[in-house]
């Protein structure tokens, strides 16, 4: 590293971690129900997209079941963060940026969120 | 559906500081420290204004830095997660408990729940006590018998490990000397054929520092901590004997007398702060300069809210200027290599140099144990005798079951509030014990010193980083 320089003993590992070949690194990520390899190339679709196999929900993007029903919460910030997918949720760049400041994690805190009146 | 997926990079999560003219990024959940140079400090800075993706990043930047340096700093920041893109979701805290069978480092022997001073504000008898001392069936006093089994039971959850810590604690742990000396004994009997080294320390309020005990102290190469509360007017404010009278003048002399015969180990003295007795950089400088003590640590009463020692606002802020007096003169006497001793900053700074990220705020119910003067294994020696926090007992074993179940319900990720605040690695929710008396709930993170917890890492933080730039071979004495 050029730019950041490892001050305490973690940074020093995280360093090492960082700098070691991507096969040694277990990169695997979490999805909704199911976990499985990441694909480097593709688009982040979650799971139980209905886009993905219009008309839809028949099975999930896996091609399995598992994913097929989705918490409401998790349309909340998956469809319409990572899709932009219009859900109908308040405007988090100009007019209620601090709208999800509660909600730390969407399944546990999800009741936190407020209404927002113009 | 993802033509939006440009890659826009935002802040993750990470808590920037200055010391001594350099920045440095405390990394969340990593606890890793970087310093930043000069393009890197300012990729992050921009991104203060909100995502937005490389092209733009290089292009309000490679100005002063050229194109190439910013774009590698990016790689770098995203590398350890400092950056990432827009969309990523936030981190969740991992919920991993540790392995069954993990072994006990430190067993805390309550040798008796009796105590011959009246402190107003004693956790144990005092308003917020959570076990009933006075009707409670447990001995007043362990026997040789139970300690023995203690000290078996210490060994046995030891597994591996080639050391085990015990720590003799109370009511006052002077006033079972007897079971003290032969359960000593017994223990380094045990370590010898065991092949474990074994470390010994104990907790008392000095009042039983008779010439016998200091002479066995000493001999016996036991860590002694004593819980005092500063100079006369602070000491005697609280602590007293059950007829009101002050115990300063009657503890002083033996002190001295502990610390000129007891030169093998350093001994601390531990102090209670509360609204009364709040001049810390006072106490300290007494405790440390005048009377002699090696290390100085200072910790907030634990009680519940309105008692009429219970800091309040004014007092935590106050608190906090003279920790943070008090740290600087740490970092003066760290730069010329000298010791300091004021073990609050000392102890925060090791975690910080290790980085440590906690799942749980401290190792109790997990590598340390208190157990009761009728041998229940308790959380930690504030819960010994609790009927409602025991996880077994050193006669019957460890309850297992009980204690996974402890540990599942008080691990971090599932303290919401805290899963948002940048202090979480080092804190992790705070003390069981004080969430208990306050919320009566353990697993409650102790939210009414928040704010005060985040100030007292941000300078531990700073100290940290201006020893790192200038005499940042002082920090490897916390590698050992």
């Amino acid at each position: 590293m050029e730019h950041l320089r490892a001050i305490n003993q973690k940074a020093d590992r995280v360093r090492a971690y960082t700098e070691a070949p991507s096969t040694e690194i277990d990169a695997l990520d979490v999805e909704a129900l199911e976990s499985r390899p990441p694909d480097p190339a593709g688009p982040h679709i979650p799971l139980g997209c209905s886009l993905v196999f219009a008309p839809g929900w028949e099975v999930d993007s896996s091609g399995g079941t598992a994913g097929l029903c989705q918490p409401v919460e998790r349309d909340l910030f998956d469809c319409h963060l990572a899709c932009f997918w219009p859900a109908q949720v308040p405007d988090q760049l100009n007019h209620a940026p601090d709208w999800t400041g509660k909600c730390a994690a969407a399944q546990k805190d999800w009741r936190k969120i407020d209404l927002v009146f113009p | 559906m993802n033509a939006g997926q440009t890659a826009l990079l935002a802040q993750r999560e990470f808590h920037p500081f200055e010391a001594g003219g350099e920045t440095f990024v405390y990394l969340v959940p990593s606890a890793a420290v970087f310093h930043l140079d000069d393009p890197s400090r300012a990729v992050l800075q921009a991104l203060d204004q909100g995502p937005t993706d490389e092209h733009g990043l290089v292009a309000s930047l490679e100005g002063p830095f050229g194109a190439s340096a910013v774009r590698s700093s990016i790689a770098e920041l995203t590398r350890v997660q400092a950056i990432g893109p827009a969309t990523a979701p936030k981190d969740v805290v991992p919920r991993v408990l540790p392995q069954a069978g993990f072994p006990l480092t430190t067993m805390v022997l309550n040798v008796t729940n009796k105590c011959n001073l009246a402190c107003t504000y004693c956790y144990e008898y005092g308003e917020d006590k959570i076990v009933d001392t006075t009707c409670d069936t447990a001995p007043a006093y362990m026997s040789e018998e139970t300690a023995r089994q203690s000290v078996d039971f210490m060994f046995d959850q030891s597994g591996p490990l080639p050391m085990a810590h015990l720590t003799f604690f109370g009511g006052e742990t002077l006033l079972n000397f007897k079971v003290l000396k032969k359960t000593l004994a017994y223990a380094r009997e045990r370590a010898t054929a065991l092949g474990k080294e074994l470390d010994v320390s104990l907790t008392t309020n000095a009042t039983l520092l008779r010439e016998e005990v200091i002479e066995w102290l000493a001999d016996n190469d036991v860590g002694v901590t004593i819980s005092i509360d500063g100079p006369k007017e602070t000491q005697d404010k609280f602590r007293v004997f059950k007829n009101g009278m002050g115990t300063y003048e009657y503890v002083l002399p033996k002190i001295k007398q502990l610390l000129e015969r007891h030169r093998s180990r350093p001994i601390g003295a531990r102090v209670t702060l509360t609204r009364q007795t709040l001049d810390a950089t006072r106490i300290f400088h007494h405790l440390r300069n005048e009377v002699g003590f090696w290390e100085v640590g200072f910790a907030p009463v634990t009680t519940a809210d309105g008692r009429g020692y219970a800091i309040e606002d004014t007092g935590f802020d106050q608190m906090l200027g003279q920790f943070e007096e008090l740290a600087q003169e740490f970092l003066e006497y760290a730069v010329e290599d000298r010791h300091h001793g004021f073990s609050n900053v000392r102890d925060t700074l090791e975690e910080i140099h290790k980085g440590v990220s906690k799942a749980f705020p401290c190792g109790a119910g997990l590598g340390l144990m208190g157990v009761a003067t009728d041998g229940d294994v308790a959380l930690c020696h504030r819960f010994a005798g609790s009927d409602d926090h025991s996880v077994g007992s050193v006669q019957h074993g460890l309850d297992r079951q009980r204690q996974f179940e402890f540990l599942g319900k008080h691990h971090v990720a599932n303290k919401t509030d805290c899963n948002s605040c940048w202090a979480r690695p080092l804190c992790a929710g705070g003390c069981y014990h004080e969430a208990h008396v306050r919320y009566g709930d353990t697993g409650k993170a102790n939210l009414h010193y928040c704010d005060w917890i985040r100030s007292w890492t941000d300078t531990c933080l700073k100290v940290y980083g201006e020893i790192a730039v200038r005499n940042p071979a002082f920090l490897k004495k916390f590698e050992a």
